[in-house]
C-alpha cells in the first residue's frame, strides 16, 4: 500500500448517496490510504446499459477514464461494482489485446488521448483485504455497541464475476467481504440464495422495474427470514435497489449500509459524514 | 409436404459470433444457465432458449424481443456453464445488434442520451449540491461536471462512434 490511488466516483454515489463518498474519504484517510481525484472523469460507463447498447463506445469512454489515471500515474480505486466491472474489463481487454487497444486508440486519438494499456483497477473490498489486512482494520474499531449486530452481506454480481478474469475469490462461496464485516465486530449471517442478484443490473431496473423488484423482494424475504438487522453492500447501485426498492415495495424496513458507511460507524468517525438522511429506508441501528 | 418449422439462418449466427459471441457454438443445451438465472425465476425468460435461437440464427425471434432485455448480466450462468459458453458476451452481442436494428426501449434511450450529453447517467440536482456541501464535499463532483473540456471529449467520442445518432429520438 502507501501509494496514492485515483478515486473513481462514478454517478450514483456522488449524486444520490454522497454519504458513501464522504465515508470513503474518511475511512481511507484513517487507514492511511491517500486518494487523488480523477479530475474530469465521466460515467464509467455503466456496463449493463452502455455495453448493451454499443460495446466500442463503452470501451472508448472507459479507456478515456483509464487514461486520466495513466496521466496522473495512479491506479484506480472504485467503491462500485458497476464501475469496477466496466473499468476492470476495459483495462483487461485493452491491456492484453493489442488489436482492440489500437482500434480504441484510433477513436481516442481524435480527442487527443492515447491509452497506453497499463492502468490497473482495484475494487475497494479486494483492496482492503489484500493491501490493508484484517488486523489493521480490527485495530481501528471503536464502536462495538451492546449486542452483536447481524448483517446480511450482499456481494452483488460484478465484484467477483466474471471470476475467470477477476480472480478475487470463489464466486459461489466467497469469504472476502464477510471477513471484513466480521472484523468490524458484526456477525455475517447465512441466508437463502446468498450471492443472488439485486435485480437492478443489465438495464432491467430501467426497462422492467417490476421484474427488478421481484428479484429484490426475494432477496429481502430471505434476509428477513434469517434475522438480518441490516444489509451491507459494496455497490451504490445494489444499495439504491435495496434502499429505494424497499420504499417502493412498502413491506420491509431493513436498513441498507454501504461497507464504507458501516466502517465509518464502527471506526467512530464523524456521524455527520455518513449521509444517512439520503436513505429512503430509514437507518435506525 | 410443407412445414411450418422455422428455417435456420447460419449467416445470422455467424454475425453473432463475430460481434463477440465467439463461444456460441460450444453450447450443448444442458440448461444449467436457465436453472441458475435469477431473472428466469421471476419471468418466462429462458437463457438456454435464447442461446439456441442464436445458434440457429432465428433472428426474428431475438431482435426486439423482451427476453433479450431481461438478463441482469449477473454472470451466474457464465460462471456455471460446463462448456465455458460466455453467455453474457453473447447477450451483449445480440443486444448491440438489436439496438443497431432500431430496437431500443425509451427508458434506455433516455439513459444513453444522458451519458452522451452530460457524461453521467444520473443528473446533479440543486439538492444534491446542497447535500454534498453539508457533508464537506465539493458541491460539484470533480468529474466532467466540473471540466467542460472533458465533457467535450466524451461527446466527441459519442459522435465518432455514431453513438449519439444510434440513441437519438424518443
Amino acid at each position: 500500500m502507501a501509494e496514492k490511488l485515483g478515486f473513481f466516483l462514478g454517478c450514483i454515489m456522488p449524486m444520490r448517496y454522497p454519504g458513501i463518498e464522504s465515508a470513503t474519504r474518511e475511512v481511507l484517510k484513517e487507514l492511511g490510504v491517500e486518494l487523488a481525484d480523477l479530475e474530469g472523469a465521466s460515467c464509467c460507463p455503466a456496463p449493463g446499459v452502455m455495453r448493451s447498447f454499443d460495446q466500442d463506445t463503452w470501451l472508448a469512454i472507459g479507456a478515456r477514464n483509464l487514461a486520466i489515471a495513466q496521466e496522473m500515474g495512479v491506479d484506480i480505486l472504485t467503491i462500485c461494482n458497476g464501475c469496477y466491472d466496466t473499468l476492470f474489463e476495459t483495462a483487461h481487454k485493452l491491456n492484453n489485446d493489442l488489436e482492440a487497444l489500437a482500434r480504441i486508440n484510433k477513436i481516442l486519438k481524435q480527442v487527443g488521448i492515447e491509452y497506453k494499456g497499463k492502468t490497473q483497477v482495484r475494487h475497494f473490498v479486494e483492496y482492503l483485504a489484500n493491501e490493508i489486512d484484517i488486523d489493521a482494520i480490527k485495530s481501528k474499531v471503536k464502536e462495538n455497541g451492546d449486542k452483536k449486530m447481524k448483517a446480511a452481506v450482499f456481494y452483488g454480481c460484478h465484484f467477483l464475476k466474471p471470476s475467470t478474469i477477476k480472480k478475487i475469490d470463489n464466486p459461489e462461496r466467497p469469504r472476502i467481504f464477510d471477513d471484513i464485516v466480521e472484523a468490524l465486530g458484526v456477525e455475517s449471517i447465512e441466508y437463502k440464495d446468498k450471492g443472488s442478484c439485486c435485480g437492478a443490473g443489465g438495464g432491467v431496473r430501467a426497462r422492467s422495474p417490476d421484474v427488478a423488484l421481484k428479484m429484490t423482494k426475494e432477496n429481502l424475504v430471505n434476509m428477513q427470514d434469517a434475522g438480518a438487522d441490516f444489509i451491507v453492500d459494496c455497490c451504490p447501485f445494489c444499495h439504491l435497489q435495496f434502499d429505494v426498492g424497499q420504499a417502493e415495495l412498502k413491506e420491509f424496513q431493513i436498513p441498507v449500509l454501504h461497507l464504507m458507511q458501516l466502517m465509518a460507524m464502527k471506526f467512530g468517525l464523524d456521524k455527520d459524514k455518513l449521509g444517512l438522511e439520503a436513505h429512503r429506508t430509514p437507518v435506525k441501528l | 409436404m410443407t412445414t411450418d418449422a422455422k428455417q435456420p439462418n447460419p449467416e445470422f449466427a455467424k454475425k453473432v459470433v463475430e460481434a463477440g459471441g465467439k463461444t456460441l457454438n460450444l453450447c450443448f443445451q444442458c440448461g444449467t444457465c436457465t436453472g441458475s438465472c435469477p431473472s428466469g425465476r421471476q419471468t418466462a425468460f429462458r437463457t438456454r432458449k435464447l442461446v439456441r435461437r442464436a445458434q440457429l440464427g432465428l433472428k426474428d425471434d431475438i431482435m426486439g424481443s423482451d427476453d433479450l432485455w431481461l438478463c441482469t448480466t449477473c454472470f451466474t450462468c457464465y460462471e456455471r456453464c460446463p462448456r465455458g459458453v460466455e453467455i453474457v458476451d453473447i447477450i451483449m452481442a445480440l443486444r448491440n445488434m438489436s439496438v443497431r436494428e432500431g430496437h431500443m426501449a425509451p427508458q434506455h434511450k433516455k439513459i444513453a442520451q444522458l451519458v452522451s450529453k452530460s457524461g453521467h447517467l444520473v443528473n446533479l440536482r440543486d439538492e444534491d449540491k446542497a447535500f454534498r456541501k453539508k457533508l464537506g464535499l465539493r458541491e460539484t463532483p470533480p468529474t466532467v461536471l466540473e471540466k467542460p473540456a472533458g465533457l467535450e471529449q466524451v461527446k466527441k467520442i459519442c459522435q465518432i462512434t455514431g453513438f449519439d445518432k444510434l440513441v437519438a429520438g424518443d
